[in-house]
């Protein structure tokens, strides 16, 4: 039965796809003669224009990012908590743009598109791609959607990879940066864990080397293992053993008892990964994590992220979480001190939280609402 | 503002550079920005005076003094402001070390020790002091460092620190004029104002 929306909710959104017909040129070298981008936005855009905001979304997101689908829509869009009437991000103030990034598998041009050049799905042919990719296909959304300058760019995590690459790409059209549990590159362990999950996607004989579509199968034990591995590293040690301890699901450690035993993170990475590996595409899985270990801020400004931070004009809010060890505080406090002595605007807050890397999507923690709606409320239109 | 930041004020350049170690609620921060053109970042530790400092637009950001300022270069500031906070580190000596280090002026403000009700609660009633403007017990005192005005001249003094201008705030008018006779004993709150 069809419920009501929450009063806070956006409430019923419709995706749009927007097409667009000029090539872009890829940081790779390669173009994309043509791509579909799909876009929700909330709120309504002022006269003035002034009050747009950028939602970045992190490695397995999308454009829906709040609010819902339909009224028998049981789930509303991955940072709901975050965004709509009276939250962080207000709708009744800010006019917010979410997309689903290029090679992203939710309806813009990745993987699963047909390549124009061979009628066929793109599959593993699908150019490699990088942050500041995204970053350019998001400034011709702005100019599509008659926005002159964001009052903010927010993101998470990757989403917070891009959010900086505004700063520094389009510094004129950009206002605010929020930048979430990111950091300016990603150390070698955390490259390690995405190789890790690739080579799972890799090697299940369904991959297919790519072309999983062409041949008809899926490598949902690949993707599966791929996200598991990811699962783990979102959450903190302290979290997960307060979730799941060495609770059982089922058996018995009783004497003479020879029953096998499941504990209850098992099972629940198990579902987590089989449920993610019906709706994600390996291939974009892999484009993402390698877009992830591809950013490095500061790589063109001679590995100086105070040069990089230079050319930014906008006011920074950079946030982390205490037990966040993907993301760890320490990578936030990289970028807050080269922006310190760029000398720009910055305000930084490190949120307790036992949620780990995943703690910028919970809801019902206090100080993080409390900082960055209290930074969001802050922009003037 | 209080008395002691409005003190301060008047020792800060316009269009200066400023790290305010302790900010609170920053207040003198946004003066400063509003008045004079100053910029700079607040370091603050309290949740509620962070987002104290983000309604106001202040540039804060969550750092705990305790853990050092390595992360600031060398004269890298106009001035480092404390207040009220030098009496609460760990290790007061190397903060004020690390402050001429960063900035080149320090402006520290700190509640004196020897006030003479202070020194009365000592001497008669054999307890530890507290007033009003050092309110807690000595058990959970966030001030684990208490000096004197003399006390902190002499620390300079062993840094080889300029002492370049003081000035002391009494809130009674009848202690103004005596802590300008003898401000050990009858000023309550010191502002320093030093150099390398």
């Amino acid at each position: 039965m069809a419920h009501a929306f929450p009063p806070d909710s956006v409430g019923l959104v419709i995706p749009q796809i927007l097409h667009f017909s000029e090539p872009l040129v890829l940081a790779n070298g390669r173009q994309l003669r043509e791509y579909d981008l799909v876009v929700e936005t909330y709120g309504t855009l002022n006269t003035a224009k002034s009050n747009a905001v950028l939602v970045c979304h992190a490695l397995s997101g999308h454009h829906h990012a709040a609010g819902f689908h339909s009224p028998e829509d049981k789930k509303p869009g991955w940072w709901d908590h975050y965004i709509g009437p009276g939250k962080a991000i207000d709708t009744n103030r800010f006019f917010v743009v979410s997309l689903n990034n290029l090679g992203g598998c939710h309806g813009s041009t990745g993987p699963q598109s047909l390549n124009p050049d061979t009628g066929e799905p793109w599959g593993a042919d699908f150019p490699s791609l990088r942050v500041r990719d995204w970053v350019a296909a998001q400034y011709r959304l702005m100019q599509r959607l008659g926005i002159p300058q964001w009052a903010a760019v927010v993101g998470g995590s990757l989403g917070g990879m891009q959010a900086m690459r505004w700063s520094l790409e389009y510094p004129d059209a950009v206002r605010h940066c929020v930048v979430i549990a990111s950091a300016m590159k990603l150390s070698a362990q955390n490259i390690a864990f995405n190789e890790t999950a690739r080579q799972a996607i890799l090697s299940d004989p369904d991959f297919a080397d790519g072309h999983y579509l062409k041949k008809g199968t899926q490598p949902t034990r690949g993707l599966s293992v791929a996200r598991m591995i990811g699962h783990i590293t979102y959450l903190s040690d302290d979290g997960m053993g307060k979730k799941f301890g060495r609770e059982l699901r089922s058996g018995s450690f009783q004497q003479g008892v020879e029953e096998p035993v499941e504990f209850q993170i098992q099972t629940y990475l198990r579902h987590q990964g089989n449920s993610f590996s019906k709706t994600f595409d390996a291939n974009t899985y892999i484009l993402m994590t390698r877009a992830l270990d591809y950013f490095d801020l500061a790589r063109e400004y001679n590995d100086d992220p105070v040069a990089a931070f230079r050319h930014a004009t906008c006011k920074f809010l950079v946030v982390s979480f205490t037990s966040d060890w993907r993301f760890a505080p320490e990578r936030s406090r990289e970028i807050v001190n080269a922006l310190m002595r760029a000398e720009k605007d910055v305000v930084y807050a490190e949120i307790e939280s036992p949620f780990g890397h995943d703690a910028f999507l919970v809801p019902n923690q206090p100080r993080y609402l409390g900082v960055f709606g209290g930074y969001m409320r802050g922009i003037s239109l | 503002m209080r008395i002691d930041q409005r003190i301060i004020d008047q020792w800060i350049k316009p269009d200066s550079r400023v790290l305010d170690l302790g900010c609170g609620d920053g207040t003198l921060l946004r003066y400063l920005a509003d008045h004079k053109n100053v910029r700079g970042y607040g370091l603050e530790i309290s949740p509620q005076d962070i987002e104290a400092c983000i309604a106001k637009g202040v540039n804060v950001i969550e750092q705990n003094l305790d853990q050092g300022l390595q992360n600031f270069d060398d004269n890298s500031f106009d001035t480092v402001i404390m207040s009220q906070t030098l009496q609460t580190m760990r290790y007061p000596k190397t903060m004020l070390a690390e402050m001429t280090r960063i900035g080149r002026e320090c402006i520290v403000t700190i509640p004196n020790f020897g006030h003479w009700r202070a020194r009365l609660q000592l001497l008669f009633r054999g307890r530890m002091p507290v007033s009003d403007l050092l309110p807690y017990e000595w058990y959970d005192t966030p001030n684990i460092h208490f000096c004197t005005f003399r006390d902190f001249e002499i620390l300079c003094r062993d840094m080889h620190l300029q002492v370049v201008d003081k000035a002391v705030v009494t809130e009674k008018s009848s202690g103004r004029h005596l802590s300008r006779w003898n401000p050990n004993l009858f000023g309550e709150t010191g502002i320093f104002r030093v150099r390398k």
